[in-house]
């Protein structure tokens, strides 16, 4: 035995490292049709390392105080040797999260991904999204600039609308009477600790349950079904070396168009950094225009659609967190007994694309000014956004579904 | 109860059920510091101490803004025409008369919105009641973007609120509330002092 075999032995012995290796990579058996749309998940986490990274070597030079965070920002970007690509890297990286973050979700709705049995992958993965979300609200109050400030002033006083209990509980999550120093410093707790704890631990979870059950595939079909001799999947392929390869290939392109971005427009044109937060925080003066970074603006406009009733702005806070939630209960909404859009009939695919253009407009429609005709827009767009969710028992049992093959196809 | 082998499994249940609530019991009270401590500060606290003002350079059709708490507060002094217009625009407001009674103290609780002493005075707090955007002072009369019939008041650019120079707010915008006066005293003609009033000190 060679001295490196025998030390693996010995850690073998020990640890399960090569049982492990063989569980989650050189003995994973993935179906061998995936196609574009299964290089998302890997990019997920390849961005999630980068933006601890880059996050890791940001905290050394950023202050969490009011009165030095700006400053700090700035110092970071002239200052600090390459400080400004590792600033643009991580604003960069944060886009980046969601729109990986979007397509993933989005492969999972077509090729019904969430269904039985992979209820539970779904379920970690939309707790993901929503700590995802929260991290990338915290972090964005950390530079104080005025739409840090101001946007995260908006938020919290989502949870102040709340009946009873939400001023008080506004008045703790801030620490004080309004954002200030005292919540800078905490968003700072959470953003760098105790959320990417969370999102870590989640992480894990995802891909765990993802290899109890295995993976889905753009037919829907179980390849479990079918194995040869050995008890392996004749559809299945292992994912190391196969699907690794085929993952750098998706990395390599994915940062040639990220480090475009982070090198030439890091900005891009308001949408990844915005303007009015390269002005200090001024908790007397609000921007003429208060508008989330992109990925938010789809709940922004369902938040903005709904008018106050009974004296409280509760109805439209409750609408956009229920047009988040609903995302929980996909796999007991979706009664279509195949699982893969290519196997659905007309109904799905018709709601699929009302949904899209649905979340598309609102997406707009929130980075927009409230006049009556957009808002009126954006109540006709919201309702078609929940009537994907609230009419998918109907329409997904009334679908005329095609017959599903026994073996994965190529398409 | 007693199993094959001697164990009392219903005594074993018991115990466990016990220690297990005794235990979260235990679990729920250490969490109440980590809870607390992230309460407002002592220092934050004392943060909301009174302000005193000196409006007597305060031209009618002003305004001054001063921080109390952390948040702005407006004090502006109203003209004559202002008050004669806040008078017909009750059709229009959702609480013309302030009927929701914690958005101020009982002395503003009047159309105006103001104490009887200086009727032209309005203090308020400048923070949105939808979501926390601090409104633009707009005294102009009829301005093209806000419509003809704006008699100069505040209005909201995040969402679109619109408020009176009494900080009523106009029914159909998003705000719910009228903006909130916080209590106000005056200690001479011309010193205002804000955050404290001579009734509940």
């Amino acid at each position: 035995m060679s001295r490196m075999a025998s030390l693996m032995t010995w850690v073998d012995d020990r640890f399960p490292l090569t049982k492990m290796w063989k569980e989650h990579l050189a003995e994973y058996y993935a179906p061998k049709n995936f196609n574009f749309w299964y290089f998302f998940g890997s990019l997920a986490l390849l961005v999630l390392v980068m933006q601890i990274l880059t996050g890791i070597f940001l905290t050394m030079h950023y202050k969490p105080d009011a009165n030095l965070a700006f400053g700090s920002v700035e110092y970071i970007m002239r200052d600090v040797p390459w400080g400004w690509l590792i600033r643009y890297m991580h604003s960069t990286g944060a886009s980046a999260f969601f729109i990986v973050v979007y397509l993933h979700m989005y492969r999972g709705l077509i090729y019904g991904s969430y269904k039985k049995p992979r209820e539970l992958i779904w379920i970690f993965g939309v707790l993901i999204y929503l700590v995802l979300m929260a991290e990338a609200f915290m972090g964005y109050l950390l530079p104080w600039g005025q739409l840090s400030y101001w946007g995260a002033q908006v938020i919290v006083n989502l949870i102040a609308a709340v009946p009873y209990i939400g001023p008080d509980v506004a008045i703790w999550l801030r620490g004080d009477f309004v954002v200030s120093d005292a919540t800078l410093n905490r968003f700072f707790a959470f953003h760098v600790i105790a959320l990417p704890l969370v999102l870590l631990g989640l992480v894990v979870a995802h891909v765990i349950a993802l290899h109890e059950v295995g993976s889905n595939n753009p037919d829907g079909v179980d390849i479990k079904k079918v194995k040869d001799e050995n008890g392996i999947p004749k559809d299945g392929i292992p994912f190391h070396p196969y699907y690794s390869v085929k993952d750098i290939v998706g990395v390599v392109v994915f940062l040639m168009f990220f480090f475009l971005v982070v090198f030439f427009t890091p900005e891009l044109g308001g949408w990844f950094l915005e303007g009015d937060n390269f002005i200090p925080a001024d908790p007397l003066k609000t921007p003429e225009h208060i508008v989330p970074l992109w990925y938010f603006t789809p709940f922004y406009a369902i938040l903005r659609a709904i008018p106050p009733l009974f004296g409280s702005q509760f109805p439209g806070v409750a609408a956009m967190g229920l047009s988040i939630v609903l995302f929980f209960f996909l796999p007991w909404l979706d009664r279509s007994p195949v699982k893969s859009v290519r196997y659905r009939g007309g109904l799905f695919k018709t709601a699929l694309v009302i949904f899209v253009i649905s979340f598309i407009v609102l997406g707009w429609l929130g980075t927009q000014p409230a006049t009556p005709v957009l808002t009126n827009f954006a109540r006709f767009f919201s309702v078609l956004y929940f009537a994907f969710f609230i009419l998918m028992p109907f329409y997904t049992a009334l679908d005329k579904t095609k017959p599903v093959p026994d073996r994965v196809t190529y398409k | 109860m007693s199993s094959k082998e001697g164990t009392d499994l219903s005594r074993r249940r018991f115990l466990t059920a016990t220690t297990s609530v005794v235990g979260a019991v235990g679990g729920a009270v250490a969490l109440v510091p980590f809870i607390s401590s992230m309460q407002p500060s002592a220092r934050a606290q004392a943060a909301g101490a009174p302000v005193q003002v000196d409006i007597s350079q305060l031209e009618p059709g002003g305004r001054l803004t001063v921080e109390w708490r952390g948040k702005p507060v407006w004090i502006v002094r109203r003209t004559k025409e202002n008050l004669k217009d806040l008078d017909d625009l009750a059709a229009q407001l959702r609480d013309p008369d302030s009927e929701i009674s914690d958005q101020q103290p009982t002395y503003a609780q009047n159309p105006i919105r103001a104490r009887k002493e200086n009727p032209e005075i309005a203090v308020l707090i400048g923070i949105c009641t939808h979501l926390g955007c601090s409104p633009t002072y707009r005294p102009d009369i009829g301005p093209a973007d806000l419509g003809a019939d704006w008699k100069g008041g505040f209005f909201c650019p995040c969402h679109g609120s619109r408020f009176d120079l009494a900080g009523r707010v106009y029914s159909g915008v998003p705000a719910p509330t009228n903006l909130p006066v916080p209590p106000y005293a005056y200690l001479n003609a011309t010193t205002l002092l804000i955050g404290d009033d001579k009734e509940s000190a």
